[in-house]
């Protein structure tokens, strides 16, 4: 279980003393500079402890996570939670880029399958899928405990990580998600960042039903820009709802006339409604911390976290 | 049995434009099975051909035939050997494993398919579709996974599913339309009392034994 195993990230420490700790999220787009990924980031350090940087997300061509997860480190000083899905790579070319993180002083790396090219912006794309999150858990694992690649060769200075995984609250049936993590945690998965929640509710379901999971989990929350983004996500994703109430508020909010005052009521409301959230599911549950994705507006984060009171 | 579809008629006319002395050949596996190149649909075809040809002012002469199974190359010879005089071309309605028997047997005449093959699977005649249910991966997991193959039924053919894209049952890949095949092993296992083979990790795959071509001693 990770507390036996020493802690090489902030990340890790943090969990492995029992802080409750804050996660957030930096999204590298169709972008050719490092821009907005440092403006991002600027807004994050010193209030979370890392930040997921992901990797060409529900398969739309976008940066790797890679690059920026290292330039977010280098010349932010936010502690990158590298995204790592099998979704375009074979098992050699996912070894060759942990190398290549471990030189680069990635520490934390989340597991992940990725999503099917076809649901990207470039769904002719050919899907690899040679491991998936279960064997780059395991991989990874290999690298770190024994140094070692998946043929029990040695590596020169082995890479040291931890491995997170995913999880999802919102998965009808949740048996075999929970099945999935058992699988998970038997493989030597370290931290799970869940998938986004609105309801405390959903928080303490899940808690309950992983109570015999011993992996430090992340609730995973994002903060809803407009009433358009609220509305879209409860009629399009499946598997989450944004909570009556809420919806409401937002839509009357979203009346507004003036741009700027909209604008400022609908980011209080969010800095309200999930600061508050953050607090009952640190009070109520488990949950080790909480995994903020607000992309494009990260300074919420901050405000998101004071509101909660947890700092 | 293998899926096989037959190209849009456009295609194959395009594809034979230039030929004078056309044989159609039937198969009566799994393409005839299904009526997609049987006998009747290899005489159809042939017609379809000649009336185009004839329409367009370049009459073609087209005969149709039928082997037993075009995939054994002792029947392909036996069966077309004397029908070939004059033929300048051998249009196949079986898999894709018939045109390339055609070519290994008579390398001197030109071959051409006129269906498209979609792997292995079967017919349901209510739902009036088929569906792939096997990839010929060559080290089958069926017996782990409750009859309902990873592999194929699973867009990403993981080996450790489902992935968080699943949805009531249902997979991500199709707008959520399609059995998450993950979600069925789940079902499977779970009604056997064997969620221990679901929750069971399961190594990286050795491709190699799924690299193709492969010959198979029996
Ligand atoms: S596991 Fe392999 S051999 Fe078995 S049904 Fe699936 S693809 Fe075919
Ligand atoms: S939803 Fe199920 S069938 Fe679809 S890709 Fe994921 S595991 Fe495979």
């Amino acid at each position: 279980m990770s507390p036996q195993r020493p802690a090489y990230s902030d990340l890790m420490k943090s969990l492995n003393a029992g802080k409750f700790t804050f996660t957030g999220e930096i999204e590298p787009e169709k972008i050719g500079s490092m821009d907005e990924v440092l403006e991002g980031a600027h807004k994050l350090v010193g209030h979370v402890v890392a930040a997921n940087v992901t990797d060409i997300p529900q398969s739309f061509a976008y940066m790797n996570s890679l690059g920026p997860s290292y330039i977010i480190q280098q010349e932010v000083g936010l502690e990158a939670v590298c995204q790592m899905t099998c979704r375009d790579r074979n098992r050699l070319a996912l070894f060759g880029d942990l190398l290549a993180a471990g030189a680069m002083g990635i520490k934390n790396i989340l597991s992940l399958t990725g999503d099917h090219p076809s649901l990207g912006d470039t769904p002719e794309a050919k899907p690899v899928f040679d491991l998936d999150s279960a064997s780059l858990t395991h991989l990874i694992r290999k690298i770190t405990d024994e140094g070692k690649d998946l043929k029990d060769n040695d590596i020169h200075n082995p890479p040291k990580f931890h491995v997170g995984v995913a999880a999802n609250p919102g998965a009808i049936p949740i048996e075999p998600e929970i099945l999935k993590l058992e699988r998970k945690q038997a493989i030597g998965a370290e931290f799970v960042q869940t998938q986004v929640i609105y309801t405390i509710q959903e928080a303490q379901d899940f808690m309950n039903h992983i109570k015999h999971i011993k992996i430090p989990t992340l609730i995973g929350l994002c903060p809803l820009r407009s009433y358009k983004i609220a509305k879209w996500v409860t009629d399009f994703v499946p598997g989450m709802t944004v909570p009556d109430a809420l919806l409401e508020q937002m839509e009357k909010l979203s009346k507004i006339e003036d741009k700027p005052t909209r604008k400022e009521k609908t980011y209080l409301l969010n800095v309200q409604y999930f600061g508050s959230l953050v607090k009952e599911i640190r009070k109520t549950t488990q949950a080790a911390g909480c995994h903020i994705m607000a992309i494009g507006f990260e300074e919420i984060v901050k405000e998101i976290i004071a509101e909660s009171g947890v700092r | 049995m293998i899926i096989p579809k037959q190209k849009p008629l456009e295609e194959i006319l395009q594809l034979t434009d230039a030929f004078e002395n056309i044989l159609v050949i039937g198969c009566d596996g799994c393409s005839g099975i299904y009526q997609v190149g049987g006998v009747k649909q290899a005489e159809t075809l042939a017609t379809l051909i000649r009336m185009a040809r004839k329409l367009q002012g370049k009459p073609v002469e087209v005969r149709h035939t039928l082997v037993l199974r075009q995939c054994d190359r002792q029947l392909v010879a036996t069966t077309l050997r004397p029908q070939l005089e004059n033929t300048d071309l051998l249009l196949s309605l079986a898999c894709g494993v018939g045109p390339q028997t055609l070519v290994d047997v008579f390398p001197d005449i030109q071959v051409l398919t006129a269906v498209d093959t979609f792997g292995m699977g079967g017919k349901d005649r209510e739902l009036g579709h088929y569906f792939e249910y096997c990839r010929g991966c060559g080290d089958c997991l069926l017996n782990e996974t409750g009859g309902i193959c990873p592999m194929t039924r699973c867009p990403k053919a993981l080996a450790n599913g489902p992935c968080g894209g699943m949805r009531d049952g249902k997979c991500e890949v199709g707008d959520y339309k399609n059995d998450c095949a993950w979600y069925l092993i789940y079902q499977r296992l779970k009604a056997q009392g064997r969620l221990d083979l679901f929750t069971k990790y399961r190594p990286p795959r050795d491709w190699r034994i799924a690299q193709s071509p492969r010959k198979v001693e029996l």
